[in-house]
């Protein structure tokens, strides 16, 4: 359930801004490649107003938003705003709980995910949590894991040691463990702990990896290796991270989505919502009158 | 509880009363190893053999002259031992997959509604008292055996050796499955219901579906729970007495794997059972004596179960699970 | 957020496409077979309550729970089975006589005190190996110690032997105590690991000794404690065979000894009870009377089963805000 919501003066007027892609390249101080890059994304996941209820309660209220490979998406928000709720409707994960309902649509390459085999949802698109939670097994175990119980067929052990050296070296710990993938994963530290479920999240070489508030755990050390790894992976899948932390956002994030009481209230490339937002509760938000 | 105090009269008094219980629980367990020895002394470590039969060692035993000098004591054992190890043995055999599969159910895979009515389901059966267990297996259990399973010739070929009715191992395995499989059920959905819920979510997220994600992580997880189960059970069911001195067919015997299918139909007599059949018998000094080496054979195997049950939850302990 | 917020779009509970139908075969077939295993379990013990009511219902008059039984072959004359009542509520009361009290206490100078630290672990060690103990065993233990003639005042001394008798009432009530005892340790003891130290500190503070908490503050907090203790010991009582078969004599009728003080007779005295009552009318025994003994265990039954209704609610009322798990997936 979403944490209790903290309330202060609203303004009634409606304060989306319509889609980046018509409106993009305004003429701000962005980095060039940024833009650029966004501009020619490819969209890999898409929300048309979305809703989601818990029983009565609405926690995501008609949100619109592209997830684009090639760039990572942040959604900033205070606590209860239902920007981790609309994260873990990305990939069904808010079928674990009984009382949810959804509404609208949300489109993965196109193709309604409710369409989808859920298992196989979750394969495309995976997940990485706040705290980490690799499994009581072995290193190899925990990355192997998805590729042998994803396929219907369990693949044998050398025919999987390529690919576990392939999500390790992509989440930046195969240098530290690659002499010890035999060793319980519950022995790593916290942010090799995180670095381990991403690669675990990476094993079935996923189009969409989702992050919710991946670093809020760890120490600075491990937050600054994570986000230069989320900045190496932006170029082959499309990242959406969840962020408490407006700095993190800054630094990460391509394309950044506000959302306050499970409304989208602004969305658009980071340097407009960071230097130059258009909406007053954005402006505010940004600038640390709320949290 | 810190530091040393100067014991207060209350604390003398309650310890004083925990000693004396440790004194009693001591002094019995060492009477009874007493009492028991004379039947070890006389046999040696062939008490623990085979040869002959035992029904006609025991009733010699029991029909010792009153001259203590010419007190019998012989008596091989083993299929006494052989029949509580083979119907304690089948009846894990069949009672912990389907324990399993049961906690599985409770805790993951039925319904709600279902869900709720297991826990009273499974407390009712282990309420159960083993007389009426022993009742229902001898007066319809064993008819229905004795009339569908056994063969009129095999009770004919095998009657002067062993008598044949509805009552043997396969009647007392089964009844025997059926009473331990409530302690297990319990200490495994137990284990299971205590899986960190992040586990849990991290295995749904990355696509694998709940069958292999109970099964990979949280059967795996619980792997000392099942471990701790089956030696509750075990000792359980070494200790049952009444139900299988009614459904095992009372008659001394070790089943013979080479006689096939019949093998499960032919009689035992399970050390407790033996112990509760002998319960007239008490008077006759020699034939006390025996029976007491049995109680001391129980008493040291459950001994042992419990250091094992011990030492299987301390895994568990370590991975900080219940 | 109101709920006046409609769910734009087609809305629809999330049912998942997780049904089974799409999993491999071979998990499809574990699924089933976690099936068959709940259903069967629950029909199991569906089928053995329904046997036994209807057999029961059928089998009992009321008037057995009244009537003495008489050893006659023809079983309408056998009278019904009010002494194997009789014994099952005397033998009940004895062995909880002794164990709530003893086993109270231990359980207080474990938790409370417990020192020095090796003795409390020895004594937890011993109440745990009786846990772990047979009641066979248990009944032998029993046997071999109220065999000896220095204990013959709690039976009968047979003429001219050198042992006492060394089964009575009084003695089958010992040995059930020691079936109960580490029911009401484990009971007590959780329920005392369970109040919140601030208010031992609070009595202590107070100047109290520990002794004084105990009667004054943890003894009424434990209550609920020693009732579940209580409750399930009683049921194992109940329900217990071996004891009874070999230290109570297995005279069908109550019968008192001769001699001594009039209350001190009867539980010098043999008798049955219900577990004892079913085993000798059935087969297993001198056979005879199903009948009876059918409905026999129909009471018995049904004692033990509203027993353990009662040391469940108790026990429930004990958990502050345990909740069941959740479930963590549907």
């Amino acid at each position: 359930m979403p944490p209790p919501i903290r309330r202060i003066s609203l303004e009634q007027a409606p304060t989306v801004v319509p889609e980046p892609a018509a409106s993009n390249g305004n003429g701000h101080a962005a980095a060039a490649t940024r833009s650029a890059a966004s501009a020619a994304a490819i969209e890999r996941m898409r929300c048309d107003q979305v809703t989601i209820a818990y029983g009565q309660k609405v926690a995501v209220n008609r949100v619109e938003l592209p997830i684009r490979q090639g760039e990572v998406l942040a959604l900033i928000g205070p606590s209860g705003c239902g920007k981790t709720t609309l994260l873990r409707s990305l990939n069904r994960l808010t079928e674990l709980t009984p009382s949810a309902a959804r509404g609208g649509r949300i489109s993965l390459d196109g193709e309604d995910v409710d369409t989808l085999e859920v298992t196989e949802l979750r394969r495309r698109v995976s997940m990485v949590f706040q705290q980490p939670n690799p499994f009581p097994m072995t290193v190899f175990d925990n990355v192997a894991y998805a590729l042998r119980d994803g396929a219907s067929r369990r693949p044998r052990k050398p025919a999987l040691a390529e690919p576990v050296e392939h999500a390790l070296r992509r989440a930046g710990l195969w240098d530290e463990v690659k002499d010890n993938l035999d060793h319980p994963a519950l022995r790593l530290s916290g942010g090799q702990q995180q670095r381990l479920c991403i690669a675990r999240a990476l094993a079935a070489q996923p189009e969409v990896l989702l992050m919710d508030e991946p670093c809020s755990a760890l120490d600075p050390v491990s937050t600054t290796t994570i986000e230069q790894l989320i900045l190496e992976l932006r170029e082959q899948i499309a990242v959406v991270i969840v962020t408490h932390n407006l700095q993190q956002a800054q630094r990460v994030a391509d394309h950044v989505a506000f959302m306050y009481l499970g409304e989208l209230v602004e969305y658009g490339p980071s340097e407009q919502i960071f230097h130059a937002p258009q909406a007053q509760r954005t402006r505010d938000y940004v600038h640390g009158a709320f949290g | 509880m810190s530091g040393w105090r100067i014991p207060e009269r209350a604390e003398l008094g309650l310890g004083a009363l925990a000693v004396a219980l440790l004194a009693l629980i001591v002094g019995m367990l060492a009477f009874v190893l007493v009492q028991a020895w004379p039947s070890f002394a006389h046999n040696g470590l062939a008490w623990f053999g085979s040869g002959g039969n035992a029904n006609t060692q025991l009733n010699d035993i029991y029909q010792s002259p009153a001259d203590p000098h010419h007190y019998q004591y012989h008596l091989r054992a083993w299929p006494l031992l052989y029949g509580t190890a083979l119907s304690t043995g089948l009846a894990v055999l069949l009672g912990l997959p389907f324990a399993l599969l049961c906690a599985l159910f409770t805790v993951e895979f039925a319904p709600p509604g279902i869900a709720r009515v297991m826990g009273p389901t499974v407390r009712l059966l282990a309420a159960v008292p083993s007389v009426i267990y022993g009742l229902i297996g001898i007066l319809v259990l064993a008819p229905w055996i004795n009339d569908h399973l056994v063969s009129a010739k095999f009770k004919l070929d095998v009657k002067p050796v062993v008598p044949i009715g509805g009552g043997g191992l396969l009647l007392a395995s089964i009844v025997l499955a059926v009473m331990i499989v409530p302690i297990m059920i319990a200490i495994i959905s137990d284990a299971l219901r205590s899986i960190p819920r992040s586990w849990l979510e991290g295995s749904a997220a990355l696509g694998v579906n709940r069958w292999r994600t109970m099964w990979r992580i949280s059967v795996r997880a619980a792997r000392p729970a099942i471990a701790a189960a089956v030696v509750f059970a075990t000792a359980r069911a070494l200790g049952e007495a009444i139900m299988l001195a009614m459904v095992s067919g009372s008659f001394i015997f070790a089943p013979n794997p080479l006689d096939g299918l019949n093998f499960f139909l032919e009689p035992i007599q399970p050390l407790a059972a033996t112990i509760v059949a002998g319960s007239e018998g008490f008077s006759a000094k020699p034939f006390a004596q025996t029976l007491y080496a049995f109680a001391a054979v129980l008493l040291v195997s459950s001994a042992l179960l419990s250091l094992a049950a011990w030492a299987a939850r301390q895994p568990m302990r370590r991975m900080g699970l219940r | 957020m109101h709920a006046s917020a409609e769910l734009a779009g087609p809305s629809r509970r999330t049912r998942p496409r997780d049904s089974a139908a799409s999993w491999p075969l071979a998990d499809r077939i574990g699924l089933g077979l976690c099936w068959a295993a709940g259903v069967t379990l629950t029909l199991l013990a569906t089928a053995i309550v329904l046997y036994m009511g209807v057999k029961g219902i059928s089998q009992l008059h009321l008037s057995y729970l009244f009537q003495h039984p008489t050893a006659d072959v023809d079983q309408s004359k056998s009278g019904g089975f009010l002494d194997p009542i009789e014994g099952t509520l005397l033998l009940t009361a004895i062995g909880t006589a002794i164990a709530v009290p003893i086993g109270t206490g231990v359980a207080l100078w474990l938790v409370e005190y417990g020192r020095p630290a090796p003795l409390a672990r020895t004594v937890e060690s011993a109440v745990e190996i009786i846990a772990g103990a047979p009641s066979i065993v248990i009944a032998v233990f029993g046997l071999v110690v109220f065999s000896q003639p220095a204990f013959a005042f709690l039976s009968f001394r047979a003429t001219g032997a050198d042992a006492a008798f060394g089964r009575s009432f009084v003695i089958a009530g010992a040995a059930m105590s020691l079936l109960a005892l580490p029911l009401v340790v484990g009971a007590v003891r959780e329920a005392l690991l369970q109040v919140p130290n601030h208010l031992r500190e609070a009595s202590l503070a107070l100047g109290k000794t520990v002794g004084a908490t105990i009667r004054r503050v943890l003894l009424p907090a434990v209550r609920p404690g020693i009732a579940t203790g209580t409750a399930l010991g009683m049921g194992r009582i109940i329900g217990d065979t071996a004891i009874v078969i070999l230290l109570l004599g297995n005279t069908l009728g109550t019968e008192s000894a001769d001699g001594g003080l009039p209350g001190f007779r009867l539980l010098r005295g043999t008798g049955s009870t219900l577990t004892s009552y079913i085993y000798g009318n059935s087969p297993a025994g001198e056979g005879g009377a199903p009948e009876k003994a059918y409905a026999a265990a129909f009471v018995l039954l049904a004692l033990v089963i509203a027993l353990n209704v009662l040391a469940t609610r108790l026990a429930r009322g004990n958990l502050s805000a345990l909740t069941g798990g959740a479930a963590w997936t549907r």
